[in-house]
Protein backbone atom coordinates (compact mmCIF):
# COMPACT_ATOMS: atom_id res chain seq x y z
CA UNK A 1 0.00 0.00 0.00
CA UNK A 2 1.60 3.27 -1.15
CA UNK A 3 0.38 6.93 -2.31
CA UNK A 4 2.44 7.74 -5.01
CA UNK A 5 2.79 12.01 -5.67
CA UNK A 6 4.07 11.28 -9.04
CA UNK A 7 1.16 9.30 -9.82
CA UNK A 8 -1.16 11.35 -8.05
CA UNK A 9 -0.57 14.34 -10.38
CA UNK A 10 -0.41 12.52 -13.48
CA UNK A 11 -3.74 11.20 -13.14
CA UNK A 12 -5.07 14.42 -12.27
CA UNK A 13 -3.53 15.62 -14.99
CA UNK A 14 -5.02 12.67 -17.25
CA UNK A 15 -8.14 13.46 -15.52
CA UNK A 16 -8.92 16.39 -16.44
CA UNK A 17 -7.96 16.33 -19.82
CA UNK A 18 -10.84 13.45 -20.04
CA UNK A 19 -13.45 16.03 -18.26
CA UNK A 20 -12.05 18.42 -20.98
CA UNK A 21 -12.60 15.50 -24.03
CA UNK A 22 -16.49 14.71 -22.40
CA UNK A 23 -17.02 18.56 -21.74
CA UNK A 24 -16.32 19.36 -25.13
CA UNK A 25 -16.83 16.29 -27.88
CA UNK A 26 -19.45 13.92 -25.86
CA UNK A 27 -21.58 15.82 -24.03
CA UNK A 28 -23.30 18.54 -26.23
CA UNK A 29 -24.19 15.95 -29.09
CA UNK A 30 -26.08 13.53 -27.04
CA UNK A 31 -27.50 16.54 -24.90
CA UNK A 32 -28.77 18.29 -27.97
CA UNK A 33 -30.09 15.33 -29.44
CA UNK A 34 -32.08 14.35 -26.66
CA UNK A 35 -33.65 18.46 -26.44
CA UNK A 36 -34.13 18.12 -30.44
CA UNK A 37 -35.98 14.52 -30.08
CA UNK A 38 -37.81 16.21 -26.73
CA UNK A 39 -39.31 19.22 -29.05
CA UNK A 40 -39.60 16.84 -31.80
CA UNK A 41 -42.13 14.50 -29.46
CA UNK A 42 -43.66 17.74 -28.09
CA UNK A 43 -44.46 18.93 -31.70
CA UNK A 44 -45.72 15.28 -32.53
CA UNK A 45 -48.09 15.64 -29.77
CA UNK A 46 -49.42 19.06 -30.83
CA UNK A 47 -50.07 17.64 -34.08
CA UNK A 48 -51.67 14.73 -33.30
CA UNK A 49 -54.25 16.89 -30.91
CA UNK A 50 -54.41 19.45 -33.19
CA UNK A 51 -55.85 16.30 -35.92
CA UNK A 52 -57.88 14.82 -33.90
CA UNK A 53 -59.39 18.13 -33.28
CA UNK A 54 -60.03 19.55 -36.48
CA UNK A 55 -61.13 15.60 -37.10
CA UNK A 56 -63.85 16.50 -34.44
CA UNK A 57 -64.63 19.42 -36.13
CA UNK A 58 -65.24 17.65 -39.69
CA UNK A 59 -67.73 14.89 -38.11
CA UNK A 60 -69.53 17.61 -36.39
CA UNK A 61 -69.49 19.85 -39.42
CA UNK A 62 -70.47 16.37 -41.85
CA UNK A 63 -73.62 15.93 -39.46
CA UNK A 64 -74.58 19.06 -39.99
CA UNK A 65 -74.39 18.97 -43.31
CA UNK A 66 -76.24 15.64 -43.66
CA UNK A 67 -79.11 16.84 -41.55
CA UNK A 68 -79.48 19.78 -43.41
CA UNK A 69 -79.87 17.75 -46.57
CA UNK A 70 -82.39 15.99 -44.72
CA UNK A 71 -84.43 18.95 -44.56
CA UNK A 72 -84.03 19.88 -48.04
CA UNK A 73 -84.82 16.55 -49.40
CA UNK A 74 -88.01 16.41 -47.19
CA UNK A 75 -88.95 19.97 -48.59
CA UNK A 76 -88.06 19.35 -51.79
CA UNK A 77 -90.03 15.64 -51.59
CA UNK A 78 -93.43 18.02 -50.21
CA UNK A 79 -92.72 20.18 -53.24
CA UNK A 80 -92.87 17.76 -55.75
CA UNK A 81 -95.84 16.23 -54.10
CA UNK A 82 -97.72 19.39 -54.15
CA UNK A 83 -97.02 20.03 -57.57
CA UNK A 84 -98.03 16.65 -58.42
CA UNK A 85 -101.64 17.64 -56.77
CA UNK A 86 -101.48 20.70 -58.51
CA UNK A 87 -101.04 18.83 -61.97
CA UNK A 88 -103.77 16.22 -61.53
CA UNK A 89 -106.27 19.09 -60.48
CA UNK A 90 -105.51 21.00 -63.03
CA UNK A 91 -105.85 17.95 -65.41
CA UNK A 92 -109.03 17.09 -63.73
CA UNK A 93 -110.54 20.55 -64.14
CA UNK A 94 -109.48 20.75 -67.97
CA UNK A 95 -111.13 17.11 -68.71
CA UNK A 96 -114.40 18.40 -66.50
CA UNK A 97 -113.98 21.31 -68.96
CA UNK A 98 -113.58 19.88 -71.73
CA UNK A 99 -115.92 17.06 -70.98
CA UNK A 100 -118.32 19.76 -70.36
CA UNK A 101 -118.12 20.98 -73.52
CA UNK A 102 -118.40 17.98 -75.75
CA UNK A 103 -121.73 17.60 -73.78
CA UNK A 104 -123.45 20.78 -74.36
CA UNK A 105 -121.96 20.88 -78.34
CA UNK A 106 -123.68 17.07 -78.21
CA UNK A 107 -127.20 18.93 -76.79
CA UNK A 108 -126.71 21.63 -79.07
CA UNK A 109 -126.71 19.32 -81.67
CA UNK A 110 -129.35 17.24 -80.33
CA UNK A 111 -131.51 20.54 -80.73
CA UNK A 112 -130.92 21.37 -84.05
CA UNK A 113 -131.78 17.74 -84.95
CA UNK A 114 -134.54 18.39 -83.09
CA UNK A 115 -135.47 21.13 -84.71
CA UNK A 116 -134.65 20.26 -88.25
CA UNK A 117 -137.02 17.04 -87.41
CA UNK A 118 -139.87 19.28 -86.41
CA UNK A 119 -139.27 21.15 -89.14
CA UNK A 120 -139.21 18.26 -91.10
CA UNK A 121 -142.44 16.67 -89.64
CA UNK A 122 -144.42 19.91 -89.98
CA UNK A 123 -143.76 20.13 -93.54
CA UNK A 124 -145.22 16.87 -93.86
CA UNK A 125 -147.96 17.36 -91.62
CA UNK A 126 -148.78 20.22 -94.08
CA UNK A 127 -148.19 18.30 -96.60
CA UNK A 128 -150.56 15.56 -95.51
CA UNK A 129 -153.02 17.54 -94.30
CA UNK A 130 -153.34 18.95 -98.05
CA UNK A 131 -153.67 15.52 -99.20
CA UNK A 132 -155.75 14.85 -96.57
CA UNK A 133 -158.34 17.58 -97.51
CA UNK A 134 -158.27 17.18 -101.00
CA UNK A 135 -159.36 13.35 -100.49
CA UNK A 136 -161.98 14.80 -98.12
CA UNK A 137 -163.21 17.48 -100.57
CA UNK A 138 -162.59 15.11 -103.71
CA UNK A 139 -161.74 17.73 -105.63
CA UNK A 140 -158.74 20.06 -106.69
CA UNK A 141 -157.95 22.17 -104.94
CA UNK A 142 -155.69 25.09 -106.45
CA UNK A 143 -152.33 24.75 -104.28
CA UNK A 144 -151.60 28.29 -105.38
CA UNK A 145 -154.21 30.21 -104.36
CA UNK A 146 -154.34 28.33 -101.12
CA UNK A 147 -150.74 28.11 -100.44
CA UNK A 148 -150.97 30.47 -97.84
CA UNK A 149 -153.77 28.66 -95.64
CA UNK A 150 -152.03 25.74 -95.66
CA UNK A 151 -148.72 27.36 -94.95
CA UNK A 152 -150.64 29.18 -91.86
CA UNK A 153 -151.99 25.83 -91.22
CA UNK A 154 -148.66 24.49 -91.29
CA UNK A 155 -147.03 27.13 -88.68
CA UNK A 156 -149.94 26.28 -85.99
CA UNK A 157 -149.28 22.30 -86.19
CA UNK B 1 -4.65 -20.45 -5.26
CA UNK B 2 -1.06 -19.46 -4.05
CA UNK B 3 1.36 -20.47 -6.47
CA UNK B 4 3.43 -23.70 -5.21
CA UNK B 5 6.36 -23.13 -3.47
CA UNK B 6 4.95 -19.64 -1.70
CA UNK B 7 3.34 -19.10 1.74
CA UNK B 8 0.15 -17.39 1.67
CA UNK B 9 1.77 -14.15 2.91
CA UNK B 10 3.90 -14.31 -0.10
CA UNK B 11 1.02 -14.23 -2.35
CA UNK B 12 -1.10 -11.56 -0.83
CA UNK B 13 1.95 -9.41 -0.58
CA UNK B 14 2.97 -10.24 -3.84
CA UNK B 15 -0.47 -9.53 -5.19
CA UNK B 16 -0.76 -6.14 -3.23
CA UNK B 17 2.68 -4.60 -4.77
CA UNK B 18 2.39 -2.15 -7.51
CA UNK B 19 4.36 -2.55 -11.10
CA UNK B 20 6.52 0.77 -9.84
CA UNK B 21 8.72 2.68 -12.12
CA UNK B 22 11.28 2.65 -9.02
CA UNK B 23 11.64 0.51 -5.83
CA UNK B 24 10.55 3.09 -2.94
CA UNK B 25 9.20 1.22 -0.46
CA UNK B 26 7.37 3.93 1.91
CA UNK B 27 3.57 4.84 2.57
CA UNK B 28 3.85 8.04 0.53
CA UNK B 29 6.66 7.63 -2.57
CA UNK B 30 8.04 11.10 -3.87
CA UNK B 31 9.28 9.78 -7.00
CA UNK B 32 8.05 6.20 -7.88
CA UNK B 33 5.56 5.91 -10.66
CA UNK B 34 2.56 3.66 -10.20
CA UNK B 35 2.95 2.69 -14.50
CA UNK B 36 -0.34 -0.37 -13.68
CA UNK B 37 -2.73 2.43 -12.50
CA UNK B 38 -1.98 5.02 -14.80
CA UNK B 39 -1.70 2.47 -17.95
CA UNK B 40 -4.88 1.03 -16.73
CA UNK B 41 -7.29 3.69 -15.93
CA UNK B 42 -5.87 5.49 -18.58
CA UNK B 43 -6.66 2.37 -21.18
CA UNK B 44 -10.16 2.72 -19.50
CA UNK B 45 -10.60 6.29 -19.45
CA UNK B 46 -9.78 5.95 -23.31
CA UNK B 47 -12.35 2.99 -23.41
CA UNK B 48 -15.25 5.53 -22.32
CA UNK B 49 -14.36 8.68 -24.22
CA UNK B 50 -13.89 6.29 -27.40
CA UNK B 51 -17.72 4.72 -26.78
CA UNK B 52 -19.11 7.86 -25.59
CA UNK B 53 -17.85 9.98 -29.05
CA UNK B 54 -18.75 6.88 -31.08
CA UNK B 55 -22.47 7.77 -29.59
CA UNK B 56 -22.23 11.17 -29.48
CA UNK B 57 -21.25 11.22 -33.43
CA UNK B 58 -24.16 8.92 -34.64
CA UNK B 59 -26.37 10.65 -32.33
CA UNK B 60 -29.36 11.91 -33.90
CA UNK B 61 -32.63 13.45 -32.54
CA UNK B 62 -34.80 10.30 -34.24
CA UNK B 63 -34.97 7.15 -33.24
CA UNK B 64 -32.18 6.18 -31.30
CA UNK B 65 -29.80 3.07 -31.33
CA UNK B 66 -28.92 0.50 -28.95
CA UNK B 67 -25.77 2.26 -27.75
CA UNK B 68 -27.16 5.38 -27.96
CA UNK B 69 -30.12 4.61 -25.76
CA UNK B 70 -27.64 3.00 -23.35
CA UNK B 71 -25.40 6.61 -23.31
CA UNK B 72 -28.54 8.83 -23.64
CA UNK B 73 -29.95 6.73 -20.01
CA UNK B 74 -26.22 7.46 -18.49
CA UNK B 75 -26.27 10.89 -19.51
CA UNK B 76 -29.73 11.45 -18.49
CA UNK B 77 -29.41 10.16 -15.29
CA UNK B 78 -26.27 11.88 -14.45
CA UNK B 79 -27.73 15.60 -15.84
CA UNK B 80 -30.72 14.79 -13.63
CA UNK B 81 -28.60 13.90 -10.49
CA UNK B 82 -26.64 17.38 -10.96
CA UNK B 83 -29.87 19.50 -12.08
CA UNK B 84 -31.04 18.44 -8.56
CA UNK B 85 -28.82 20.01 -6.02
CA UNK B 86 -26.26 22.09 -8.71
CA UNK B 87 -28.31 25.66 -9.43
CA UNK B 88 -26.20 27.23 -11.88
CA UNK B 89 -24.63 26.13 -15.12
CA UNK B 90 -24.11 22.83 -15.91
CA UNK B 91 -21.63 23.20 -19.15
CA UNK B 92 -19.22 21.91 -16.61
CA UNK B 93 -20.14 20.05 -14.02
CA UNK B 94 -22.26 17.76 -15.83
CA UNK B 95 -19.42 16.52 -17.46
CA UNK B 96 -17.57 16.00 -14.70
CA UNK B 97 -19.85 14.13 -13.03
CA UNK B 98 -20.61 12.00 -16.18
CA UNK B 99 -16.34 11.63 -16.20
CA UNK B 100 -16.23 10.65 -12.95
CA UNK B 101 -19.28 8.38 -12.19
CA UNK B 102 -18.32 6.55 -15.53
CA UNK B 103 -14.72 6.17 -15.01
CA UNK B 104 -14.48 5.31 -11.34
CA UNK B 105 -17.36 2.58 -12.42
CA UNK B 106 -15.01 1.24 -14.68
CA UNK B 107 -11.99 1.56 -12.09
CA UNK B 108 -14.09 -0.59 -9.92
CA UNK B 109 -15.31 -3.25 -12.34
CA UNK B 110 -11.67 -4.25 -13.05
CA UNK B 111 -12.55 -5.76 -9.23
CA UNK B 112 -14.79 -8.25 -11.03
CA UNK B 113 -11.42 -10.11 -13.53
CA UNK B 114 -10.19 -13.03 -11.69
CA UNK B 115 -7.65 -11.57 -9.70
CA UNK B 116 -4.78 -13.83 -11.05
CA UNK B 117 -6.14 -13.60 -14.31
CA UNK B 118 -3.72 -10.45 -15.35
CA UNK B 119 -1.20 -11.23 -13.39
CA UNK B 120 -0.33 -14.91 -14.49
CA UNK B 121 -0.61 -13.15 -18.07
CA UNK B 122 1.46 -10.48 -16.82
CA UNK B 123 4.28 -12.71 -15.06
CA UNK B 124 4.23 -15.01 -18.37
CA UNK B 125 4.67 -11.56 -20.48
CA UNK B 126 7.97 -10.97 -18.13
CA UNK B 127 9.16 -14.74 -18.48
CA UNK B 128 8.69 -14.45 -22.49
CA UNK B 129 11.12 -11.19 -22.40
CA UNK B 130 13.65 -12.60 -20.37
CA UNK B 131 12.95 -11.03 -17.32
CA UNK B 132 12.05 -13.40 -13.39
CA UNK B 133 8.06 -13.90 -13.24
CA UNK B 134 8.81 -13.49 -9.67
CA UNK B 135 9.52 -9.54 -10.07
CA UNK B 136 6.38 -9.16 -12.05
CA UNK B 137 4.00 -6.94 -10.14
CA UNK B 138 0.71 -5.37 -11.22
CA UNK B 139 -2.41 -4.44 -9.63
CA UNK B 140 -5.91 -4.55 -12.18
CA UNK B 141 -7.99 -1.76 -9.68
CA UNK B 142 -6.79 1.69 -10.13
CA UNK B 143 -9.42 2.49 -7.22
CA UNK B 144 -7.56 0.13 -4.85
CA UNK B 145 -4.48 2.32 -5.27
CA UNK B 146 -4.50 5.83 -3.21
CA UNK B 147 -2.86 7.65 -5.83
CA UNK B 148 -5.76 7.05 -8.14
CA UNK B 149 -8.54 8.06 -5.54
CA UNK B 150 -6.71 11.06 -3.89
CA UNK B 151 -5.51 11.80 -7.97
CA UNK B 152 -10.01 12.22 -7.84
CA UNK B 153 -10.46 13.82 -5.04
CA UNK B 154 -7.88 16.73 -4.89
CA UNK B 155 -9.27 17.27 -8.44
CA UNK B 156 -12.36 18.35 -7.02
CA UNK B 157 -10.96 19.97 -3.69
CA UNK B 158 -9.64 21.95 -6.44
CA UNK B 159 -12.48 22.74 -8.70
CA UNK B 160 -14.65 23.24 -4.96
CA UNK B 161 -11.94 26.55 -4.55
CA UNK B 162 -12.92 27.44 -8.19
CA UNK B 163 -16.09 27.31 -7.60
CA UNK B 164 -16.29 28.89 -4.01
CA UNK B 165 -14.08 31.74 -5.83
CA UNK B 166 -16.93 31.89 -8.41
CA UNK B 167 -20.00 31.88 -6.38
CA UNK B 168 -19.02 33.75 -3.47
CA UNK B 169 -15.90 35.85 -5.04
CA UNK B 170 -12.17 35.53 -2.43
CA UNK B 171 -13.36 38.05 -0.13
CA UNK B 172 -16.65 36.40 0.17
CA UNK B 173 -15.11 32.44 0.63
CA UNK B 174 -12.54 34.60 3.15
CA UNK B 175 -14.99 36.26 5.07
CA UNK B 176 -17.39 33.07 5.50
CA UNK B 177 -14.56 30.78 6.72
CA UNK B 178 -13.71 33.53 9.55
CA UNK B 179 -17.29 33.80 10.25
CA UNK B 180 -19.69 30.64 9.81
CA UNK B 181 -20.58 29.25 10.91
CA UNK B 182 -20.88 30.80 15.05
CA UNK B 183 -20.55 34.26 13.85
CA UNK B 184 -17.61 36.70 14.19
CA UNK B 185 -16.99 36.45 17.57
CA UNK B 186 -16.14 32.76 17.76
CA UNK B 187 -13.54 33.07 15.06
CA UNK B 188 -11.21 30.86 16.33
CA UNK B 189 -13.85 27.90 16.38
CA UNK B 190 -14.99 29.08 13.11
CA UNK B 191 -11.54 28.60 11.49
CA UNK B 192 -10.87 25.26 12.89
CA UNK B 193 -14.00 23.83 12.10
CA UNK B 194 -13.76 25.15 8.48
CA UNK B 195 -10.34 24.24 8.07
CA UNK B 196 -11.52 20.39 9.75
CA UNK B 197 -14.32 20.29 7.25
CA UNK B 198 -12.32 21.30 3.80
CA UNK B 199 -10.05 18.93 4.57
CA UNK B 200 -12.06 16.22 5.36
CA UNK B 201 -13.78 16.62 1.98
CA UNK B 202 -11.09 15.31 -0.09
CA UNK B 203 -10.17 12.88 2.37
CA UNK B 204 -13.22 11.13 2.95
CA UNK B 205 -13.80 10.83 -0.81
CA UNK B 206 -10.74 9.53 -1.28
CA UNK B 207 -10.67 6.78 1.46
CA UNK B 208 -13.83 5.42 1.02
CA UNK B 209 -13.91 4.52 -2.12
CA UNK B 210 -9.92 3.49 -1.52
CA UNK B 211 -10.92 1.62 1.39
CA UNK B 212 -13.79 -0.23 -0.19
CA UNK B 213 -12.50 -1.50 -3.27
CA UNK B 214 -8.99 -2.59 -1.93
CA UNK B 215 -10.76 -4.28 0.97
CA UNK B 216 -12.71 -5.93 -2.30
CA UNK B 217 -9.67 -7.10 -3.90
CA UNK B 218 -7.81 -8.14 -0.62
CA UNK B 219 -11.19 -10.53 0.11
CA UNK B 220 -11.07 -11.78 -3.48
CA UNK B 221 -7.76 -13.11 -3.09
CA UNK B 222 -8.47 -14.71 0.12
CA UNK B 223 -10.68 -16.28 -1.60
CA UNK B 224 -8.21 -17.00 -4.40
CA UNK B 225 -6.27 -19.00 -1.75
CA UNK B 226 -9.32 -21.31 -0.88
CA UNK B 227 -8.64 -24.79 -2.60
CA UNK B 228 -10.34 -24.72 -5.97
CA UNK B 229 -13.58 -26.60 -4.76
CA UNK B 230 -14.27 -24.29 -1.72
CA UNK B 231 -13.69 -20.79 -3.89
CA UNK B 232 -17.57 -21.06 -6.38
CA UNK B 233 -20.12 -20.23 -3.46
CA UNK B 234 -17.28 -17.13 -1.48
CA UNK B 235 -16.19 -16.27 -4.85
CA UNK B 236 -19.50 -16.14 -6.64
CA UNK B 237 -20.91 -14.29 -3.29
CA UNK B 238 -18.42 -11.40 -2.71
CA UNK B 239 -18.92 -10.86 -6.87
CA UNK B 240 -22.72 -10.37 -6.57
CA UNK B 241 -22.18 -8.48 -3.82
CA UNK B 242 -19.23 -6.54 -4.95
CA UNK B 243 -21.70 -5.54 -8.73
CA UNK B 244 -23.17 -3.59 -5.66
CA UNK B 245 -19.99 -1.89 -4.19
CA UNK B 246 -19.33 -1.43 -8.15
CA UNK B 247 -22.39 1.01 -9.02
CA UNK B 248 -22.97 2.86 -5.64
CA UNK B 249 -19.22 3.87 -4.90
CA UNK B 250 -19.20 5.45 -8.27
CA UNK B 251 -22.34 6.74 -7.44
CA UNK B 252 -21.25 8.25 -4.34
CA UNK B 253 -18.30 9.77 -5.66
CA UNK B 254 -20.16 11.45 -8.24
CA UNK B 255 -23.32 12.85 -6.47
CA UNK B 256 -20.85 13.83 -3.37
CA UNK B 257 -19.15 15.92 -5.94
CA UNK B 258 -21.99 17.53 -6.97
CA UNK B 259 -23.22 18.24 -3.43
CA UNK B 260 -19.68 19.71 -2.75
CA UNK B 261 -19.59 22.04 -5.66
CA UNK B 262 -23.08 23.59 -5.26
CA UNK B 263 -22.28 23.89 -1.58
CA UNK B 264 -19.17 25.65 -3.21
CA UNK B 265 -21.23 27.99 -5.21
CA UNK B 266 -24.46 29.03 -3.37
CA UNK B 267 -24.31 31.70 -0.55
CA UNK B 268 -25.14 30.31 2.62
Amino acid sequence: MQASIPSIVGQMIVFFLFVFITMKYIWPPITKALEERRTKIAEGLAAAEKGARSLQDASLKSEEALKEARVQAQDILAAANKQAAQLVEQAKGTAQAEAERIVARAHEEVQREVAHAREELRKQVGELAVAGAAKILKREIDTKAHADVLNELAAKI
Amino acid sequence: MAEAGHSPAEYVTHHLRHWSSGSDSGFISLSDWHLDTLIISTLLGIAFLTLFRIAAVRATSGVPGKLQNFVEVLIDFVDNSVKDSFHGVRTFVAPLALTIFVWVFLWNAMDLLPVDLIPKLWAAGHAAAGHDPAHAYIRVVPSADMSATFALSISVFLLIFVYSFKGKGVGGYFKEFLTHPFGPWLLPFNVILNFVETLARPLSLALRLFGNLYAGELIFILIALLPWWAQVVPGLGWALFHILVITLQAFIFMTLTIVYLSMAHEHH
